[in-house]
């Protein structure tokens, strides 16, 4: 094979960690073919998420004056759902609505065509609509990629597929993943007017909200989410595949049952679902990251598993264009050397530990069991809604203290010394 | 006004797929009539797994190519789907994701 035919690097996923890696690469002038299997960028990806804006910012200045976001979220709420009522924790951060932002929604067929234009604008060669299947590997090594019939070649393979991470799987550094470390995510994009939206969800034009849910899941591990867009929401439910098999039930009809709960309905009434669409999502937290690197290959974005939650943020999108980032600075390092072993590109490591990714996703390495702890989506939600209702009513009958009304309400449901231990773990993962 | 639920056959279509003409989704069908488990028949959200006379019959044009059914067949079941990304620029098309 002709030299001019072998890349300095090949990215496989022009989603936010792969585009981003082949924009920074690209922009220190590497010869970078970035690879989408979508007939566009963003085809093939959703999200269930809002994206952090300071770590993008980093990397792309000020992107929010060009780059298609949604809405700037400056209303925060965690929302307990009981059957017929809801206990919310709402934060309103007018600040949080202006330069540098905290987070936005957005819209990944957009987003992400704007990110992979980018790294178009810095010099790398965008390829749609083309699958790669698989790693063309020698003595261990990882030489390139094959799609079809056809193989290219470079010194580094970065892998930013998504989080089904099957090219990891091949590179052998991974293995199977667990049905009880992994969600499935569906949402529905409900389009609403603009102006229906600033008035239901009290904000101002170009701000939006933002709404963890928990609980109303028929007993199963996981939760719900609602965002703002521009003119539509996004509304999912993210439910643990092993208790959806185990359980027999069905995500779809899940998330159809959270539009009837009288909370989520009065919020989306009048709106049209113009869009179904789903994802896996790595819940397992650090002990789920394989290895990141091999000879010649980097693992970003959530085909590393990357994703920390921490029930008042879940972050995914921006720890992609972060890790793309360092994935690229990584390559960059081993081309000063040019040695793409794996022991080179090892770097990547300690730039994801300076980006402080890995030693988030170490601080809260508790957190998935917490998450997996059946009282959190089952007793609590229901109980902090029917304590709140009883002790919100007035009755022709002698009242009682509040905390006499906790413990008539936890009979049968949670021990004292349950909640004690369930405080104490909160306190250990959060 | 009120909110009405909707079937998972009108969600599927309000999508926009490229449908190719080969599946991009095979199952082993020895390996899959020793599962007894059948993960797929409830974890999948578009339903691509169903039953029809006992015997397990799948739809790859619904596929949303999320990945729920390789992670609960390899770990609940036999292993018996082997998927694979469909051909480039097939499947489903996200319009706004």
């Amino acid at each position: 094979m002709a030299d001019e035919e072998k890349f300095d690097v090949i990215v496989v996923g022009a989603g936010l960690a792969g585009s981003t890696a082949a924009y920074v690469l690209a922009k220190e002038g590497l010869q970078v073919l970035l690879i989408e299997r979508g007939r566009q960028a963003g085809a093939k990806n959703m999200t269930g998420g809002i994206i952090y804006s300071r770590v993008v910012h980093e990397v792309f200045p000020n992107f929010w004056e060009e780059a298609p976001v949604e809405r700037a979220i400056t209303s925060y709420n965690i929302v307990f759902l009981g059957e017929n009522s809801a206990v919310t924790l709402n934060l309103k951060a007018p600040g949080m609505g202006k330069p540098p932002y905290n987070a936005f929604s957005v819209l990944r067929a957009k987003f992400d065509q704007w990110i992979a234009g980018k790294a178009e604008e810095s010099g790398a060669t965008l390829v749609t609509g083309v699958t790669v299947d698989e790693l063309v590997m020698e003595n261990g090594k990882v030489k390139g990629i094959r799609s079809g019939q056809d193989e290219l070649f470079a010194d580094v393979v970065i892998d930013a597929e998504g989080a089904k991470s099957l090219l990891v799987e091949k590179a052998g550094l991974r293995g199977d993943f667990k049905p009880e470390d992994v969600s499935v995510g569906v949402k529905e994009l409900i389009e609403l007017p603009e102006e229906a939206i600033n008035e239901r969800f009290n904000v101002g034009g170009g701000e939006g909200a933002s709404y963890t849910l928990v609980g109303y899941t028929k007993g199963i591990a996981g939760g719900g989410f609602l965002y703002t867009n521009k003119a539509s929401i996004s509304l999912g439910i993210v439910a643990r595949i092993d208790m959806l098999a185990e359980k027999q039930v069905k995500v779809h009809e899940l998330i159809e049952d959270y539009k009837l709960h009288p909370f989520i309905s009065k919020l989306i009434e009048g709106g049209n679902v113009a869009e179904y669409s789903a994802q896996i999502i790595h819940e397992g937290g650090i002990a789920q990251v394989p290895r990141l690197y091999a000879d010649g290959f980097l693992a970003a974005g959530s085909s590393a598993c990357l994703l920390i939650n921490n029930l008042f943020t879940l972050r995914g999108m921006d720890l992609a264009v972060a890790s793309g980032a360092a994935a690229a600075k990584a390559v960059l390092k081993a081309k000063e050397r040019n040695d793409f072993s794996a022991s080179s590109l090892s770097t990547y490591e300690s730039l994801l530990r300076e980006a402080f990714i890995l030693t988030d996703m170490e601080a809260f390495r508790r957190t998935p069991s917490l998450l997996n702890n059946r009282r959190f989506f089952t007793v609590y939600p229901d109980l902090a809604c029917s304590v709140m209702e009883e002790l919100f009513s007035v009755n022709p009958a002698p009242s009682e203290k509040a905390f006499k009304v906790v413990r008539r309400h936890m009979k049968g449901k949670a021990g004292l010394l349950d909640v004690l231990k369930d405080l104490l773990e909160v306190y250990r993962a959060l | 006004m009120s909110v009405e639920k909707l079937s998972l056959d009108k969600r599927l279509g309000l999508n926009k797929y490229e449908i190719d003409s080969e599946s991009h989704i095979e199952v082993d069908k020895e390996l899959c009539e020793k599962c007894e488990a059948k993960p797929c028949l409830f974890v999948c959200p578009a339903e691509v797994y169903k039953l029809e006379d006992g015997k397990l019959v799948y739809s790859y044009e619904d596929c949303l190519e999320c990945g729920t059914c390789i992670i609960a067949c390899k770990g609940m079941g036999r292993g018996a789907v082997n998927w694979k990304n469909p051909r480039g620029g097939f499947g489903i098309v996200y319009r706004y994701g």
